[in-house]
């Protein structure tokens, strides 16, 4: 009797998203506790002037602010009191649904918080606070649940961040394996004095990023498609918000931050040809690129600057500021492998143009649609 | 379950460029060579992974304007005949159907929609990369019935055929092929019977070649005087190739070369070999634009044939209609480029393909909008 009760809640199911005793400890033994295990979020450096979220004097998501629905005194609420004020607050949303949930570098959960830390972050704000909404399918088991969650709070803590409040909820499974979603929202203070646009961007301008790119996308297409490569290629989805403060706080002329999530490299530089009618010129050769991921692109036949990135940043600052700009990214270890990959000019019409590692040229555009591997 | 590819040690990127330097030796080599020649040359490169290849590093760029790289029927999904892709969709409708396809052939677009439009209607159409992984599905789904849409030249097709050997030995009943797979030498020769494209030699692909050997392509130079060059996909390798096709055509000579001796032996991989002709028989096929080429096919031998799909479900090709407007059979034939087409850039895009050029990664109209910037000059920069 005792094996079946145990085996029955081995995994989600309906009933867990009914409100009732069940759905109660789901959240308060499961969720609420992975994410209060790994202690209060690591500080952001140089944000002394970012407030933080609720009285913020001990261990964090421990008094007002908890996750998924927010407890107080105990007691499950439906939402975080935020006693901040703030001129310029910057919001964001994002929903994940990626599969499989989790891959070789992360998983749904970190993917989640990293890409909302990071969609503030490129706006120039320090997050401060998100939430956390999943969809979970009937028949997921529980241990993996705990281990998104665990990995949750562990990007939630990386980026100095607290998930204030969530939802649960269980829907029918649709497929196999059962998955499970995740929509976050973010809010974050955007920084004193920090000026990013497009609008901002002019001839003779640096493009940096902090690291090689192609790992995430990747990582992802070996799983799906059941290639694994002896050199583990790995996701770098990472909270990019402490580099981005390093690099904010040298009072470099920063005009531009995106991270090159889906759509990768490409999609970002075509973007920024599109809202400022100026080209780019790449140079492959300083493009952060490493033999696997180089191999792995080269093998599935997919362009490895359209392929996602989680932890990656590109930055246009005047040319001016470079070398000091590279400086200030490559003191964090996730811009260690910072480069400078090109610049942008005023040729026309706007396109990105890359000088080849064999020194031939030709134009780099957005991916179509779903990148496909190649027959042969 | 999983394919382990092996990989190189990672180093360290960035840095100085010793391949700009070889690149650039070899482009002063080929410059001296196309002008000691003084006339126009063309080449083909057979397979379209040379095309991408040639687009993506910029080689295009780096050759002197009398000489041009024309692409051959080469590319997998570009030659496949319409009613074959026709006959995929309406398998993949059927009830029951699991219809796993490498992702390349998910877009081209047939008389009834494409595969993608399917799978969105419903169908369970699975992007996979290997046969290996469509056979893994059927034994994973024994109620179901799965077909694997097995297209592709020499390359591809041992892997189909070892499946399908495999299948038998382990009685999977549920599995079975539509086989649509080419041999590639009867495209050059049918080429060149046409005799309508001037041609100063071809550049042999690394791949098909690994497979076939490059003694394969003696009858092209004993019997067309062509000169044939095999090299890999490596920039290099197809720089080198270039060179040593204009060194021949400079000499007046027509000779079997192979550029990529470490991979590609003279007789090819005889376990391969073997096992193409155990499961498989040269046939009569048709090719897009080719039409029907004898002896230019594979079909499945007599002891193997309960694995062929289109006996199992019945289905009979249909007729091959094709796009009048669309030139993707001529592009593939070298008989024009995608510029000449009306409809290239102008409704035909990756992102509303009308023609298979333009959805495969490796068809030429793709490679042209992908790396090609929509203004001459910057096609001839260098």
């Amino acid at each position: 009797m005792t094996t079946a009760v145990a085996s029955q809640t081995e995994c989600v199911m309906l009933a867990h998203g009914g409100g009732g005793e069940l759905m109660h400890r789901l959240i308060r033994d499961r969720l609420l506790t992975a994410l209060r295990s790994v202690g209060p979020p690591r500080p952001a450096a140089h944000a002394s002037n970012v407030p933080r979220a609720v009285g913020h004097r001990g261990p964090t998501l421990r008094r007002e602010s908890c996750p998924a629905h927010t407890v107080s005194r105990g007691v499950l609420t439906d939402g975080a009191v935020l006693p901040w004020t703030a001129d310029n607050i910057v919001f964001t949303t994002d929903s994940y649904v990626v599969t499989p949930i989790e891959f070789p570098g992360g998983d749904i959960g970190r993917l989640a918080v990293c890409g909302t830390v990071n969609d503030l972050t490129v706006m120039g704000a320090q997050p401060v606070a998100i939430s956390l909404g999943l969809i979970l399918e009937e028949g997921l088991p529980l241990e993996t649940l705990d281990r998104v969650m665990r990995s949750v709070a562990g990007a939630a803590r990386e980026g100095g961040v607290e998930i204030v409040t969530g939802d649960t909820k269980v829907i029918e499974r649709r497929g196999s394996p059962p998955e499970l979603f995740i929509n976050t929202a973010g809010i974050g203070r955007l920084r004193d004095g920090v000026q990013l646009g497009a609008e901002h961007i002019e001839p003779g301008d640096c493009i940096l990023i902090n690291g090689p790119i192609a790992e995430h996308g990747l990582a992802i297409m070996s799983v799906r498609n059941g290639v694994e490569f002896e050199t583990p290629l790995r996701s770098d989805a990472a909270p990019l918000n402490h580099l981005i403060a390093d690099l904010l706080d040298i009072g470099a002329s920063v005009k531009f931050l995106r991270d090159p999530t889906r759509g990768g490299v490409a999609g970002v530089l075509a973007d920024i040809c599109d809202d400022t009618g100026l080209s780019i010129e790449i140079d492959e050769t300083r493009l952060p690129l490493s033999p696997a991921a180089r191999y792995a692109s080269e093998m599935l036949g997919i362009e490895p600057l359209t392929f996602a990135n989680e932890g990656k940043v590109i930055c246009v600052v005047a040319a001016a500021d470079c070398e000091k700009s590279l400086s200030a990214l490559r003191t964090n270890p996730l811009g260690r492998h910072a480069a400078c990959i090109g610049s942008i000019c005023d040729r026309h019409p706007a396109l990105v143009e890359l000088t080849t590692r064999y020194g031939g040229r030709r134009i780099v555009q957005r991916s179509y649609g779903e990148d496909l591997p190649r027959i042969c | 379950m999983v394919e382990s590819i092996r990989l190189p040690a990672v180093q360290q990127h960035g840095g100085a460029s010793p391949l700009r330097d070889s690149a650039a030796a070899l482009q002063t080599q080929i410059a001296s060579l196309a002008r000691r020649i003084g006339r126009k040359t063309q080449f083909m490169e057979v397979c379209g992974t040379h095309t991408v290849s040639i687009f993506r590093t910029g080689i295009r760029g780096m050759l002197p304007p009398n000489v041009r790289m024309l692409s051959g029927p080469g590319c997998p999904v570009c030659v496949t005949a319409q009613r074959d892709i026709d006959a995929a969709i309406e398998l993949a409708a059927r009830p029951g159907v699991i219809l796993a396809t490498y992702g390349d052939m998910l877009r081209v677009p047939g008389r009834l929609g494409s595969l993608e439009r399917q799978r969105a209607a419903g169908a369970d159409v699975r992007v996979v990369t290997s046969a290996r992984a469509a056979l893994r599905i059927a034994r994973e789904n024994p109620q179901r019935e799965v077909v694997f849409l097995a297209v592709g030249f020499e390359t591809t097709a041992p892997a189909t055929a070892a499946v399908i050997r495999t299948a038998e030995s382990e009685c999977v009943k549920n599995f079975s092929a539509l086989v649509s797979h080419k041999l590639v030498v009867p495209a050059m020769r049918a080429l060149l019977d046409a005799g309508d494209v001037r041609l100063d030699g071809f550049l042999c692909p690394g791949h098909v070649s690994v497979i076939i050997g490059a003694e394969a392509y003696r009858p092209i130079v004993d019997r067309y005087r062509q000169p044939c060059v095999v090299a890999g996909f490596e920039p290099l390798q197809i720089l080198r190739g270039i060179a040593a096709l204009l060194t021949q055509v400079a000499r007046r000579e027509a000779r079997l070369e192979n550029v990529y001796t470490a991979a590609v032996p003279p007789r090819g991989n005889a376990v391969a070999l073997h096992l193409l002709a155990e499961v498989f028989a040269p046939s009569r096929t048709a090719w897009r634009e080719l039409g029907e080429i004898p002896g230019s096919g594979l079909e499945l031998a007599p002891r193997y044939c309960r694995f062929d799909a289109a006996r199992r479900f019945g289905i009979t090709l249909g007729p091959e209609v094709n796009n009048p407007a669309c030139l993707c059979g001529q592009v593939i034939c070298g008989r024009a480029e995608p510029s000449d087409c009306a409809l290239f850039r102008n409704g035909c895009t990756p992102l509303t393909p009308i023609g298979p050029c333009m959805v495969s990664s490796e068809g030429t109209c793709a490679a042209w909008f992908k790396y090609a910037a929509p203004r001459p000059s910057a096609e001839a920069a260098s």
